[in-house]
């Protein structure tokens, strides 16, 4: 007989840029300077997007969004790790990874005014249409590694959700048959603390999330999301594992959501403004700012110059959007199936 | 020609598509060392390796999931859900992306994969072992539903269903797996989905079937002057053979051993009196199982439809 201890573990959390802009050298991943304001112009570009998107929503040019505000490292950290060949499954959450991908921003745009056509996503991407039914594209992105795996190719899939989706059942059963076979996934959770108007604590009663991928037998490692050198960091390494037949890893970015759930929502009925206030602080281009300034690389000059051209170019995306011609009626047949039935064809004769 | 029964010819139909085509690979619980708890995918783990017979964990919703994601890929995944009451659990990866991930790309990305489960009662096997949900699939604009009515028809169907660039839910009733045994070529043959067969030619009524029904049909006509309609596909279904059929006869008689609220018979019926009425003698009627859950074995004789009831209904209509 014996009651012995069989396990244990640790979680780890990555930090490489404080919220003073300040830099673990250590840490700090390779990037050349001109990598870095690459991201810092992804980033920006983001935010810039997102802005006008809420806009366009509340002047009646645009459905409903959800915002991505303050999650612009989260989503630029780690894409600048993909490799071209890669298969992304996003939730509906991540237009930073479509625009640092180079997803044409009409067509982004287009989506959001309730126009499937938007999601004949580009040949030159493997990135999956925005999945709405919260974690259900985990499975998936596992299928795709199973796929991958069968044909030997050096690719990764790479999947997003929020928090709200580790509640899911296929969360454990797209993370369980990952593990199980030990495949090129990597997970990353983008933890903003709200899903909807349930807080992270209303969501799990586990200390972190990145913790849950133990149980599944892989890694699980809390990054700051807000820290856009963490996120690189730990996606970078995760792909590496991943290519190099490591199996899956998961990656918790620790970040905010500063906006509304989505357009229609009002988080003033369920979250306190001390609260959204005390993460302005936190935001993720504050930080690179900061941190660019601290080496003599950014001034407001310089950054209202990019601000400047990210306006520009949403500018001149929002106006070929508008452009593009409404969908004509039979256009919600085309793509329903390979070939119509009579009777589908007959219903689309009447549109 | 070979006399196989339902199984060996299913088996035969994976194995012959394998052997030609790499894309196609299998997923499931017990698929692969146990060749299945039906022994379907006997064998092909030993053929084709395990890399390409897979056994997954107990996890449909994942086993669906990955299927939609392998599919997307590139490959032609054929994911057994073991019983059809286990397919609930895999509804949402099924109806909310599989079904649609082609239109919801526009095309970019699709699906083409072949859901197999066995399904429908009469094996004397525990609760969610015997369902008969065909019409929720049916209901489902994306997804195509077949059902064989012999191992004739699986092999061909089959065969068509894993060439079908689209998602194909495969449903095999199980109380014909080993019941009945027909000539089926070894070679390559395919049925076209969407296309129905006259099981019996007839004159004063038509009967619509599929499925383990179509066995107890063709055994219940006693001398009736019946044309046996075997529809093989359900989603889409072949309209045209139906009322055809409808406008020789004036009479027609559904049987399912599905519920009979909203069961597909429903929407047979409907299309019948949408497009045929004029040419009724009689009502349309339907035989079916009574919408209740399904019960267990000492009463799942009393729940599906019987010779008798089949053949009180062909009566019933003859009297007009």
């Amino acid at each position: 007989m014996s009651d012995e201890l069989l396990a244990s573990f640790e979680v780890r959390r990555l930090s490489v840029l404080n919220e003073l802009g300040e830099l673990d050298q250590a840490l700090m991943p390779q990037l050349s300077d001109a990598d870095i304001w690459r991201m810092y112009e992804a980033m920006v570009l983001a935010r810039t997007f997102d802005e006008r998107a809420v806009a366009l929503q509340r002047e009646g040019r645009m459905g409903t969004y959800p915002p991505i505000t303050g999650q612009e490292a989260a989503q630029v950290g780690s894409a600048f790790a993909f490799s071209a060949d890669d298969w992304i499954f996003p939730s509906f959450r991540e237009m930073g990874v479509h625009l640092f991908l180079g997803y044409p921003i009409p067509q982004l745009l287009q989506y959001w005014t309730g126009d499937e056509r938007a999601q004949k996503v580009p040949e030159r991407l493997n990135i999956f249409p925005f999945c709405v039914a919260v974690g259900s594209q985990i499975p998936q992105a596992v299928g795709a590694a199973l796929a991958a795996r069968y044909r030997r190719d050096p690719v990764a899939a790479i999947c997003y959700f929020g928090d709200g989706a580790t509640s899911k059942g296929d969360f454990h059963e797209g993370f369980n048959m990952a593990g199980v076979f030990k495949l090129p996934v990597v997970f990353i959770c983008q933890n903003n603390q709200w899903a909807i108007s349930v807080p992270l604590r209303g969501q799990t009663a586990s200390a972190t999330l990145a913790q849950k991928a133990i149980a599944y037998g892989f890694e699980g490692v809390q990054v700051d999301g807000n820290d856009v050198f963490a996120v690189y960091r730990a996606t970078q390494l995760a792909l590496d594992k991943a290519r190099s037949g490591g199996g899956p890893t998961f990656i918790e970015c620790l970040t905010y959501r500063m906006a509304d759930h989505t357009t229609a929502d009002d988080a003033g009925r369920y979250r306190s403004a001390e609260e959204v206030v005390s993460w302005r602080g936190k935001d993720p281009i504050l930080r690179l700012e900061r941190f660019l300034a601290n080496r003599g690389q950014w001034s407001a000059e310089k950054g209202g110059e990019v601000k400047a051209r990210m306006t520009a170019i949403i500018d001149a995306a929002v106006q070929e959007m508008e452009a593009f011609p409404a969908p004509a009626p039979a256009e919600m047949f085309e793509d329903a199936l390979a070939t119509l039935s009579p009777r589908q064809a007959e219903q689309r004769k009447v549109r | 020609m070979a006399q196989l029964n339902m199984v060996q010819a299913i088996n035969q139909a994976l194995g012959d598509e394998m052997a030609r085509d790499d894309r196609v690979m299998l997923l499931g619980e017990d698929v692969g060392r146990d060749g299945g708890v039906f022994r379907v995918t006997e064998g092909l783990q030993d053929r084709f390796g395990a890399e390409r017979v897979l056994d997954t964990p107990l996890s449909e919703s994942a086993i669906m999931g990955a299927a939609i994601g392998m599919a997307a890929y590139g490959l032609r995944p054929v994911p057994e859900i073991q019983f059809m009451g286990f397919t609930y659990s895999a509804f949402e990866q099924l109806f909310a992306h599989a079904a649609r991930i082609r239109s919801r790309s526009r095309g970019r990305y699709t699906c083409p994969m072949v859901v197999r489960t066995p399904y429908g009662g009469g094996i004397k096997a525990p609760e969610l072992h015997e369902e008969s949900t065909e019409a929720i699939f049916c209901h489902i604009p994306g997804l195509r539903v077949v059902v064989p009515s012999g191992p004739y028809t699986a092999k061909g169907l089959l065969l068509a269903a894993l060439r079908d660039p689209d998602p194909v839910l495969f449903l095999e009733p199980t109380r014909l797996y080993r019941m009945l045994r027909e000539e089926v070529p070894e070679g390559d043959y395919t049925i076209e989905i969407g296309r129905a067969r006259v099981a019996r030619a007839g004159g004063a009524v038509t009967v619509i079937a599929w499925g383990s029904m179509l066995e107890r049909v063709l055994k219940s006509l006693g001398d009736i002057d019946a044309e046996v309609i075997d529809l093989l596909t359900l989603n889409p279904f072949d309209v045209e053979a139906v009322l055809s059929s409808v406008k020789k006869t004036g009479r027609a008689v559904i049987v399912h051993e599905a519920v009979k609220t909203c069961g597909f018979g429903a929407e047979i019926a409907a299309t019948i009196a949408e497009e045929a009425i004029l040419y009724l003698r009689a009502p349309i009627l339907r035989v079916t199982a009574p919408d209740v859950p399904v019960p267990l074995a000492k009463l799942i004789d009393q729940y599906l439809p019987s010779s008798e009831q089949i053949h009180a209904a062909l009566e019933e209509v003859l009297k007009y």
